[in-house]
This record gives C-alpha cells, structure tokens and sequence, in this order.
C-alpha cells in the first residue's frame, strides 16, 4: 500500500508539470499587456524597463522554470519563514499579481479560508443529508418516498447553481428577509452576535453547494446500497438471525459505502468548479471570485497560479480517491 | 403363443399409445409454435429497446417535454409575432418598457401589464417571450453541436484506442491528463483569448459560437473515449469479430461495419448526458459573462442580464433559469431512460 501510495505521488509530479506547462503555453498566447493600464505619458523606453523588471523579456523556457522555482521553492519558503520567524526568502522575487501588485500567495492566503469554509460546511451538510436518504429509498425501493426521493434528486441535479442561487436569493433574502444576499468577508467571528451572523450569511450558498452535492451522493449511495441489497451475503445475515437493522446499517451499508466514498473524493474538484459559481452569485471574496477578477483583469500570474491549484487540488483529489479505495476494500490489491 | 400374441398386442397397445401421445406432443409443439408464432413475431433488437424504453415513465416524459422545447424554439420565433430584436422608441419606449407578465394581474391589480406582451418587457422595451424563444434556439444549436462534437472525439479516440494496441497508452494517459486538468477555469480563460481572432473570422455571433462548441467539445470527450474503449477491448475478444477477420475484413471495415454498431448503446447514452453538460456550460458561462456577447439573448445570458434588478422583476430571472433547468432535466431524464433501455441486464425484466 505504502509502496503504491509513493508510486502515485512520484507519478503525479509529471502530471502536475504537464499540466502547469499546458497552462503556461495557453497564457501565453494571451494578447493582454501589463503595461496597458501604465499612462500614456510615460515614455516607451521606460515601459520596456518595467516589461523587463515583470520578468516579460525572456524567452519562455526561462520564464517557464522561474515560476516553477517561485511557486515550488520560493513559497514554500516564504512560508517557512511566516512559520519560523526566520528570513530565508528575504531577497526572493515572489509571484506577484499584475492586478494589485501584491504577492498572489498574500491573495490565496486570504480568500481560501472563504472557499473552504463554504465548500467544506457545504460537503458535510450534503453527505449527513444525502446517505439516509440514500440508504432510505433503495430499502424501500419503489416506495412513494424512494419516488419523491428520486425526483428530487433528479431535479436538483439538473438544476444549475446560477439559477438556484439567484432564485434563493429573491425567496429568502429579498422576499422574505431571513438571511442576507451577500457575503460579508470582513466579518470577524469573535462572539455569539457575530457567530450568528457568520452563520446566516453562510446559510444560502452552502445550501446551494449542498443541493448540488446531495442529489449526487444521494443518487450514487441508492444505486450502491441496490447492489448490495440482493448480494448473498445479505441472505446469510438474515438466516443467521440478525435484525434488520443490523443486516442493512452494519452489512449492507459498509459495503455500499466503498463506492461513494470515492465519488465523495472524486467530486471535490467539481464542487470547487461550482463555488467559482456560487461565489459570484453571492458575492464570497474566494478564490474563484479571485479567479475570476484576475481573468477579467488579465492578471495572468494570479490566473496562472490560481487554475494550477485547482489542478492540484483535482490531481491529488483523484489520488486520495484511489488510496481509499484500497484501504476500504481488501479485494482490491496494489503491488 | 400366447405370450407371443399378448406380446404382440402389448406392443400393439404401446405403439398406439406411443402414436397418440406422439401426435399430441406433435399438436401440442405445434399449436405452442404456431402461439408463439401469432402472439410475438419475430422482434429486431431496438424492437425491445423501444418497448422497454416506453415502460420507462420519466424517460418518455423527458423525451416528450425536450422534443417540445425543440420544436418551440424551432418554430416559436416564426409563429410568435414580435420581433425579439424590435426596440421600441419615443412615446412607445416609455409605454413598452418594464412591463410584467400579465399574470401578475392577479395579485397586483395595479401591475403595468400589456395584453401583447404576455411576459412583459425588459428595461429597453424587448418582448421577453421573443427573447426567451430566440435565446433557447442558441442554446439548444450550442448544446447539439457541441455534444457532437464530443462524442465525435470521445468516439474516434476511445475506438483507436481500444484498437490499436501501440496507440492505448499514450491516448489513454492523455484522456487522464485531461480529466486531471481544471477544466471551468481553463476554458475561461481559453474564451476570453481566442475570442478576438475567431471574431474577426467568423463575424461577432458566428465567432463566438464556434469558440463556445469547440471549447465544450474539446473539454467533454474524455467519459465517451473511456467508455467506448472499453467495450471496444471486450468486443475484440468476441468470435463474431475473429469471424470478421479471419474472411479477410479490412481495419476500417471491422470498425465501421462490426463495431460501431455495437457500439451504440453507450454512445447514445453518453450523447444524451452530453447535451445536458454542455447546455450547463453555456449558460454558465454566458452566466459569467464569459459566453455570447450582450444583447445577444441565450438563456444564460438572459438570466446574467436580469439578475442586478431581479429583486424588481423576478420574473426575469425565473423563466430563462427555469427554461435551462427543464431541458436539462428532460435531456437527464431521457439519458436514464436511454440507459436502463439499452442495457442487456435489465432489459426483458
């Protein structure tokens, strides 16, 4: 297993490259120049001055290999000294956004929590939701609740989260005042008051995520608990007397489980894909929010780094999918 | 004598009784066969799928409310008599502008309706029915295009590589490439870059169309590829196709002709999804301002125009988001149809 896991690891790090590399070369085919928000007075030579302390003169593969080097050496670096205290990176040219001509990992660092806060609380809502509902309607297969369950899910996997966030929107906040429409990121959770207020301004992106999430999981966990549910193991464990709680909780469930959890490892790049949404509905200062800016501002630093986190969030997303995959089903053996 | 005689007619006996039940099975396998002959003729197999497919509630309802959509976005605009375009001036303006839909009569007596515009107007005077028609026409021309599109890539790579035994690893190493990259991210910033020069191309419209399908087609192929090289790789241990081969069938032939065929099914599955995937994508990013420019209504955009004011006028918001989240829950509900129709396990339960 432990083989197999640095296996993966060592494996992943060509995919990461190539995948870095790919985004490099589609940035570079960019016509935006950092240099066109720069007045017109200032004369040209002084332009090309700035151009080459941005690091724009040089051919590609040098320029290529210095973001490399910033992003996998200098910042964790940087890193290790706000750990530390110490200032190993003092002298270090960072990655820095065209934008606001601030280092790009001040920004991540500052809209990340945002992000995981609403997709994490989101990821929990949806499961603790979706797998009794799951579990329910494939028990009671056919059932009026397995149909309404069915259609439901189906519905709110067909529903976008542009429409159900604006939707939500008009029916809670504008119509009926419950919660407010936009996120407040300045809010500092520091007593009951404002632990309250973090709460409802949380309350409707997450559900939007959460409705997403759910129907998947709900829909993946009722097919895996079918499949089990006619097994012959399922017959033993009833001939042998158990209740049936514990054949369906205990038996049936634990097998079900494998699968689903591995969608649930699967899904997280989706779930971030949809936040960048959601956090445009609703206004969260996250990082597809940043994401977003910086496209729009042709911050092609911040775009770059920010879509190569995506890409490793999704690459190792894959990998702990299939680590869990393996640990929870012995019949499944890497060598 | 005796014996014999007894015998005799013993046999006797046994052979009459051997005859009489000899024919009566013979009636009996006959009258079975000439029923079995009456009650099913012989059945092709999309005979079957289609009934099965039938049994199936949601996927007939989701088949008929997409083909509905479809055929209204086809020839609503010709039937409906407002023009989408058609902005109103000078006294009209003021006259036409904001209206509401003309049920909103019921609880707000007081609501500037106009009986023509029976789902109001937007703030420049635009007949929302003619937009909402005119919008789904995009979108619903994006989402077909751009499927074909992906299952044409999904298809071509999945067979060469389940085919070509040299070719798998590479192809399929590049198929997990793609599905390891951070593909909304990608294909934002992929919009804004090509957009001038397809522009400059294929006009405005025509421009941005290409880019929205190629840039869908190009990130939606990988599930097809994966699917179809893997019934692809069982295929190519079946006798029918060693049957192929060893009478001397040619590469192209044993693909065209033995193959595909075969293939349908989860093709035809994965195009359906497909449609659905890509309607999503268009919207989303029409919705972010990313797809089709301003004044050019597809739904997303509709729904992107509407939503700074839709505490005002939800309605705005309502109809285009509800229009996206109809088709796609047609097309999801005839995909499933499609599914459990076309799979051998459950088809004939």
């Amino acid at each position: 297993m432990l083989t197999y896991i640095i296996r993966r690891l060592v494996l992943s790090v060509p995919t990461l490259l190539f995948i870095a590399l790919a985004i490099f070369l589609l940035l570079e085919l960019a016509p935006g120049d950092p240099m066109a928000t720069v007045p017109l007075t200032v004369p040209p030579e002084v332009k090309e001055k700035m151009r080459l302390a941005l690091g724009l003169g040089e051919p590609i593969y040098v320029r290529f290999w210095k973001w490399l080097l910033q992003f996998f050496w200098i910042e964790p670096k940087v890193f290790f000294d706000y750990l530390f205290g110490t200032n190993y990176s003092q002298d270090d040219l960072r990655v820095i956004s065209w934008l606001s001509r601030a280092p790009v990992f001040d920004i991540v660092v500052k809209s990340m929590p945002q992000t995981l806060w609403v997709v994490g609380v989101a990821n929990i809502v949806a499961v603790i939701i979706a797998i009794p509902i799951g579990i329910y309607s494939a028990y009671k297969q056919y059932s009026a609740f397995d149909q309404v369950g069915t259609f439901v899910t189906m519905v709110g996997f067909s529903v976008p989260p542009f429409f159900t966030g604006p939707l939500m929107i008009v029916i809670f906040a504008v119509w009926l005042h419950w919660f407010p429409s936009i996120y407040d990121t300045t809010l500092v959770v520091d007593d009951w008051t404002s632990f309250k207020k973090q709460l409802s301004q949380m309350f409707l992106p997450v559900m939007v995520l959460a409705l997403q999430i759910t129907a998947q999981i709900s829909r993946f966990m009722r097919s895996s608990m079918l499949d089990n549910l006619n097994q012959d193991y399922v017959r033993t464990a009833r001939a042998k007397g158990l209740s049936e709680k514990t054949v369906v909780l205990v038996h049936v469930l634990r097998n079900s489980m494998i699968p689903v959890v591995t969608v649930i490892a699967l899904n997280i790049p989706t779930i971030f894909g949809g936040a960048i949404i959601t956090e445009q509905v609703f206004k969260v200062n996250g990082i597809g929010y940043q994401l977003i800016l910086a496209i729009q501002g042709n911050d092609l630093p911040t775009v770059q780094t920010l879509t190569f986190i995506f890409a490793v969030l999704i690459v190792f997303s894959n990998l702990i999918a299939d680590v869990l995959y393996g640990i929870l089903d012995p019949r499944i053996r890497y060598e | 004598m005796s014996f014999m005689e007894f015998s005799t007619q013993g046999y006797v006996m046994n052979d009459k009784t051997l005859d009489k039940t000899a024919t009566e099975q013979f009636q009996e396998a006959h009258v079975t066969l000439s029923d079995t002959i009456i009650l099913s003729p012989p059945r092709s197999q999309w005979l079957e799928i289609w009934d099965q497919f039938t049994k199936h509630k949601g996927a007939m309802f989701g088949g008929a409310l997409f083909l509905a959509i479809v055929i209204a976005v086809i020839i609503g605009p010709s039937i409906w008599w407002v023009d989408a375009q058609y902005l109103p001036t000078g006294r009209d303006f003021i006259k036409l502008r904001d209206t509401r839909p003309i049920y909103n009569l019921i609880w707000d007596p007081s609501a500037k309706v106009n009986w023509l515009h029976p789902l109001g107007t937007d703030n420049l005077g635009r007949d929302t029915l003619a937009r909402l028609l005119e919008g789904g026409q995009v979108s619903i021309a994006v989402g077909l295009t751009a499927m074909a599109l992906s299952i044409l890539i999904g298809t071509f790579v999945g067979v060469i590589s389940g085919f070509v035994r040299g070719l798998d690893g590479l192809l399929m190493r590049i198929t997990d490439l793609f599905l390891a990259l951070p593909l909304l991210p990608l294909i934002l910033v992929a919009s804004l870059l090509f957009r001038e020069p397809l522009t400059k191309l294929f006009g405005v419209e025509g421009g941005v169309f290409f880019l929205i399908v190629s840039l869908i087609g190009v990130t939606s192929w990988m599930r097809t590829a994966r699917v179809v090289r893997g019934d692809v790789l069982a295929l190519k241990e079946r006798e029918f196709i060693l049957a192929a081969q060893s009478i001397g069938t040619s590469s192209s032939k044993l693909v065209t002709r033995h193959m595909l065929p075969n293939l349908m099914s989860p093709i035809m599955v994965s195009a359906t999804l497909g449609i659905a995937t890509a309607i999503i994508t268009e919207s989303a990013l029409s919705f972010l301002g990313f797809g089709f420019p301003p004044d050019f209504p597809t739904w997303g955009r509709l729904l992107n125009d509407s939503v700074d004011r839709m505490d005002l006028y939800p309605e705005r918001v309502i109809w285009p988001g509800l229009l996206i989240s109809l088709t796609v829950l047609s097309v999801n509900y005839l995909g499933d149809g499609l599914r459990d129709a076309l799979d051998p396990r459950i088809r004939g339960r």
